[in-house]
């Protein structure tokens, strides 16, 4: 079995990952070589001018160029992450959503503690919902005289999705503020009650993976955890029969 | 003066209008909290490192509803954690960085008997301590304090047990403490300032303290308006954070709705960020002085630190929404915080590097406080670089809410603005008490803070990289978590280690209050004012009205007898 | 031992003002700051919300009418109240500000009449978020005019005492206290229209 996760990112199946993997590359190779250098500096610094007989401090210090130039650098070098990286990869992650009609849409509707997944079914329309109808049974509250709601499906904590397929998914809450993160998918999305945002993604790899709750909501955070498992089309469309 | 010494020992140690004794009691209020609420840490360390088991001896001192039989509930996890955060930062960072410190020296670097208030100076300690007692209380009412972190996100926290209301009663305290404070320091610095004390010829440190007032004075009344706000929610059932349409716990609530919980996280991060400068602004004004005195030279670039201060004041009032990047917020929104985030980078790093240059060109007296002044700069030099990720959306996407931002933060303001208050502490201590801590104990206690801090903070940034989200009560539940739970296991030992090695600190402050090695009024022979009064000041603080000549930092004058040129020396040296 | 403080009676040559006028500034600063989070929380409930009342439907625009004349006007007589003080008039200066406190009384109490009106036909914060928002921010700024009505009124009595000794520093903590009044009076300037009449 494949290793997805370690000591650093964990492993990256979605198409749109690697971009934001590449950032947070980019960056820590940027902080490293700033850091190091500016700590090679302050050690010698350090050693060179400790307090010693014979050694004196100097009034009027030389006035350096070199920190401007740097000072600048770096703050062309943040234009420049911004610019090439986080507004293009940002606006890609919140604005660009893939075609509907080559996507597969679900709504996840999170509550304490459990992540509730609703498939439009073969119409792809949802069903109405009403939250007088929320029961144990029925947890988004699915009005099943509704005629887009008959080949509806809901499920706990099982997000199945097709593999090369892009998903959007309708993200709202139920009672406080969620977060919906899926590590491997660099995919992270507060759920905030009384609103709906959508999120999307398309997997290029198929495993079982986990949806992780990355916003206290509660006693039970800990354990708001869900499955994310990512299957062929056919496998998919097996498991949804199932599920009716 | 003749009136002070028959003043009876309730007026003059408890309820004292003297801003020294105002200034020790926030101080001595303060490191307590900070010990209490690192207590709290450290029993949170056991559960992480070794989840559901029970944790040994202390466990079984708590209640069965706080731990079962010795193994910490969640519940109680979050209570710990939601008040870890809201002591070190309200009860611990800030009244000892601000109410400690610059109650104490801010009038004795600008040469004036007293703060300009100084009733009011004693109202703010006392509504402080009222704070305080309420948050401590609210452990004890049923279903214990407020559990829902210390950021207070609605509507978790309105329909939170009632510890929660009593979280927003203290934070309503310790915010009307912190504005008298603020008021009064303003009113100090712009008033009170001796003669010939310009603004630029201030200290840094007075500087800092003169911008963090201004943080406080304006960014802390909306978090007050949003407490109102969530009190409202809590008690008269009104619905501001509340939308429609919410169900707990399978029951429709039952509220008029059409509130908005974005509302909350705006209100409170308007405060909160500038906080964050409230919370190092301070530690660098401190670090500035100990730099300065401890390589024998002025400091580089003093009027360019002066100005970022102010810049970094101004900006921190429009960088607040860069916490909630996922909120669902659109992309303009989130360039235009991206981008004075980056800006506001830079006048730190223009500080940090004007410190750095300080050094180049000293005689580097490597004292104690030198110690942990010089470790502040590369500590706050990670703090600051690793805000980056989180600066920018697309990075921020994996790295929100994991462990990556305690790190980040906990960088920032622990091995950051704590080693600069404990640099503070021994180099100020001969001015408070006219005697000298021993430098033995202090090495230890530096060395062994630096390292251990270094061993708990370090491994947090895998962890977030890992993707680790923060506040859970076991990690062990997620793959993605469990490969770092070694990593857990080090960060608490590290963390129960650096637990240990404040008793150097502790013993060493005690010992050296009664024995410690005597010192004159000027042990280390600095230029600023406060040197220039007797140790500890009397009431009035000096014995003339001091006159001020020149600049802060007149170090190392060529040609002349002393590498010392203090403010107030009128000339000759 | 305070008086070894400068500035407490006399301006600072420089800034101009006293300590305790500096200070007041500063905390009506604050106070900007805390009334503007508060209306900001306003437009942001009200521009997301699907419908809302409007004011004048809800509530009283006759009483809220006569409230705002009734504060202004004792913003007036604290004007006059401190213009006493400055022309070394003690009984006149007593005399004025006994009439702001009766006014600030009025007010409070023509609220209190508009607050049971609302009560008896059930109309609680709770009721919804116009209410919610209507009882808060009116309740705060009734809190800041019982404030007021304190700090006057020790002002009146026990206070004045400092006339015989320091008039000076007297007159100039008649001068803050009005400042804080003009302040509280200039927010109700703001509630009214927005409260009731938008």
């Amino acid at each position: 079995m494949e290793k997805y996760y370690g000591w650093g990112l964990p492993a990256d199946i979605s198409t749109h990952g690697a971009a934001i993997d590449r950032l947070i590359y980019v960056l820590h190779g940027f902080m490293a070589v700033l850091f190091v250098g500016w700590l090679i500096f302050l050690v010698i610094t350090l050693v060179r001018f400790r307090a010693r007989p014979g050694h004196q401090a100097v009034y009027q210090s030389n006035h350096f160029k070199a920190p401007t130039y740097l000072e600048v650098g770096v703050g062309l070098f943040e234009a420049f992450l911004l610019v090439g990286f986080s507004f293009p990869i940002f606006h890609q992650y919140r604005n660009v959503p893939p075609p509907r009609d080559q996507a597969m849409e679900v709504r996840i509707v999170a509550e304490q503690f459990a992540w509730n997944i609703h498939y439009p079914g073969d119409d792809g329309i949802f069903g109405k919902t009403d939250i007088h109808l929320i029961s144990p049974a029925n947890p988004v509250g699915l009005d099943r005289s509704d005629p887009a709601a008959k080949d509806d499906i809901t499920t706990v904590n099982q997000l199945h999705t097709p593999v090369h397929k892009p998903v959007i998914a309708h993200l709202s809450s139920k009672d406080v503020i969620h977060s919906f993160f899926l590590p491997v998918m660099r995919v992270k999305q507060d759920m905030i009650p009384g609103q709906t945002v959508d999120t999307w993604f398309e997997a290029k790899k198929m495993g079982n993976f986990e949806i992780a709750c990355a916003q206290l909501c509660g006693l039970g955070h800990y354990r708001m955890r869900g499955f994310f498992i990512v299957e062929t089309e056919d496998k998919f469309k097996e498991w949804i029969n199932q599920m009716r | 003066m003749t009136g002070e010494h028959n003043l009876p020992f309730w007026r003059k140690y408890i309820f004292s209008i003297d801003h020294k004794v105002i200034g020790i009691q926030y101080a001595i209020t303060g490191l307590l909290f900070l010990l209490f609420g690192f207590f709290l840490m450290m029993m949170m360390r056991w559960q992480l490192a070794y989840p559901g088991q029970p944790l040994p001896w202390i466990g079984h001192l708590f209640s069965e509803k706080a731990m079962l039989g010795g193994v910490m509930l969640p519940e109680f996890y979050n209570q710990l954690g939601a008040m870890h955060g809201t002591i070190m930062v309200f009860l611990g960072v800030v009244p000892l960085a601000v109410g400690g410190f610059g109650n104490y020296f801010v009038p004795l670097q600008i040469g004036a008997p007293d703060m300009a208030f100084p009733k009011l100076n004693m109202v703010s300690y006392w509504v402080y301590f009222i704070g305080g007692v309420i948050m401590i209380v609210s452990f004890f009412v049923p279903q214990g304090a407020a559990q829902s972190g210390w950021t207070s996100y609605a509507p978790l926290a309105v329909i939170a047990p009632t510890g929660q209301t009593l979280w927003l009663l203290g934070m309503v305290c310790l915010i009307t403490s912190s504005l008298l404070g603020s008021i009064n320091f303003i009113t100090t610095i712009v008033q009170l300032r001796a003669d010939g004390l310009s603004f630029f010829r201030l200290p840094f440190f007075v500087w800092a303290q003169f911008v963090t007032s201004f943080l406080l004075l304006l960014a802390f009344p909306p978090l007050e308006a949003a407490g109102v706000l969530q009190l409202m929610d809590r008690l008269a059932g009104t619905s501001f954070f509340m939308p429609s349409g919410l169900v707990v716990s399978g029951k429709v609530v039952e509220v008029s709705g059409g509130g908005n919980p974005v509302l909350w996280q705006h209100l409170f991060w308007f405060l909160a960020h500038p906080e964050v400068y409230v919370l190092i602004l301070p530690a660098m004004g401190i670090v500035c002085e100990i730099i300065a005195c401890n390589t024998r030279k002025p400091i580089y670039g003093y009027k360019g630190m002066v100005y970022s201060v102010i810049f970094i004041g101004f900006m921190s009032f429009i960088v607040w929404a860069h916490h909630m990047f996922l909120t669902g917020m659109g992309t303009k929104m989130s360039a235009f915080f991206q981008i004075t985030t980056m800006i506001i980078s830079i006048p730190s790093v223009v500080i940090l590097t004007a410190l750095v240059l300080s050094l180049w060109g000293g005689s580097i007296r490597f004292t104690v406080p030198m110690l942990f002044a010089t470790a502040f700069l590369p500590m706050f030099g990670i703090g600051g670089l690793t805000g980056l990720p989180l600066g920018l959306t697309a990075s921020d996407i994996h790295l929100h809410d994991t462990y990556y931002v305690i790190g980040h933060f906990h960088y920032v303001v622990a091995p950051g603005t704590l080693l600069a208050l404990f640099a503070g502490i021994y180099h100020w201590f001969p001015k408070v008490t006219g005697r000298k801590m021993s430098d033995f104990l202090g090495k230890i206690h530096f060395w062994l803070s630096f390292l251990l801090m270094n061993g708990v903070f370090m491994p947090m940034f895998i962890q977030g990289l890992a993707g680790v989200s923060r506040r859970l009560w076991d990690p062990m539940q997620y793959a993605h978590a469990q490969p770092t739970q070694p990593l857990n296991v080090f960060i608490s030992i590290c963390a129960w280690l650096l637990g240990l090695a404040q008793i150097p600190f502790i013993l060493n402050f005690f010992w050296s209050l009664i024995w410690g090695k005597k010192t004159d009024q000027n042990p280390w022979q600095a230029t600023t004012l406060e040197w220039s009064a007797p140790s500890p000041p009397p009431h009035g603080n000096f014995e003339h009205v001091p006159v001020v000549y020149r600049g802060p930092y007149e170090y190392s004058i060529p040609g002349q007898r002393n590498d010392f040129w203090p403010q107030a020396m009128k000339e000759g040296n | 031992m305070s008086s070894l403080i400068r500035y407490i009676s006399r301006p600072h040559p420089i800034t101009g003002v006293t300590n305790a006028k500096l200070g007041t500034w500063c905390f009506l600063a604050s106070e900007v700051m805390l009334f503007g989070a508060l209306f900001s929380a306003y437009i942001l409930l009200r521009t997301g919300a699907s419908s809302w009342p409007r004011g004048s439907e809800l509530l009283s625009v006759p009483l809220a009418t006569f409230n705002t004349l009734v504060l202004i006007t004792s913003s007036v007589t604290m004007v006059m109240a401190w213009a006493s003080l400055m022309m070394k008039d003690l009984s006149k200066y007593k005399r004025y500000m006994g009439f702001t406190i009766l006014l600030a009384l009025t007010f409070l109490v023509v609220k209190g009449f508009e607050y049971g009106h609302k009560f008896e036909h059930h109309h609680f914060p709770s009721t919804s978020t116009f209410y919610a928002i209507y009882f808060t921010l009116t309740g705060l700024h009734g809190l800041h005019v019982l404030g007021g009505v304190i700090v006057n009124t020790y002002f009146l009595l026990p206070g004045s005492k400092l006339w015989e000794t320091e008039p000076e520093q007297f007159t100039g903590r008649i001068e803050c206290a009005g400042l804080y009044w003009h302040f509280v009076d200039l927010v109700w300037i703001f509630l009214f229209p927005v409260l009731y009449l938008l």
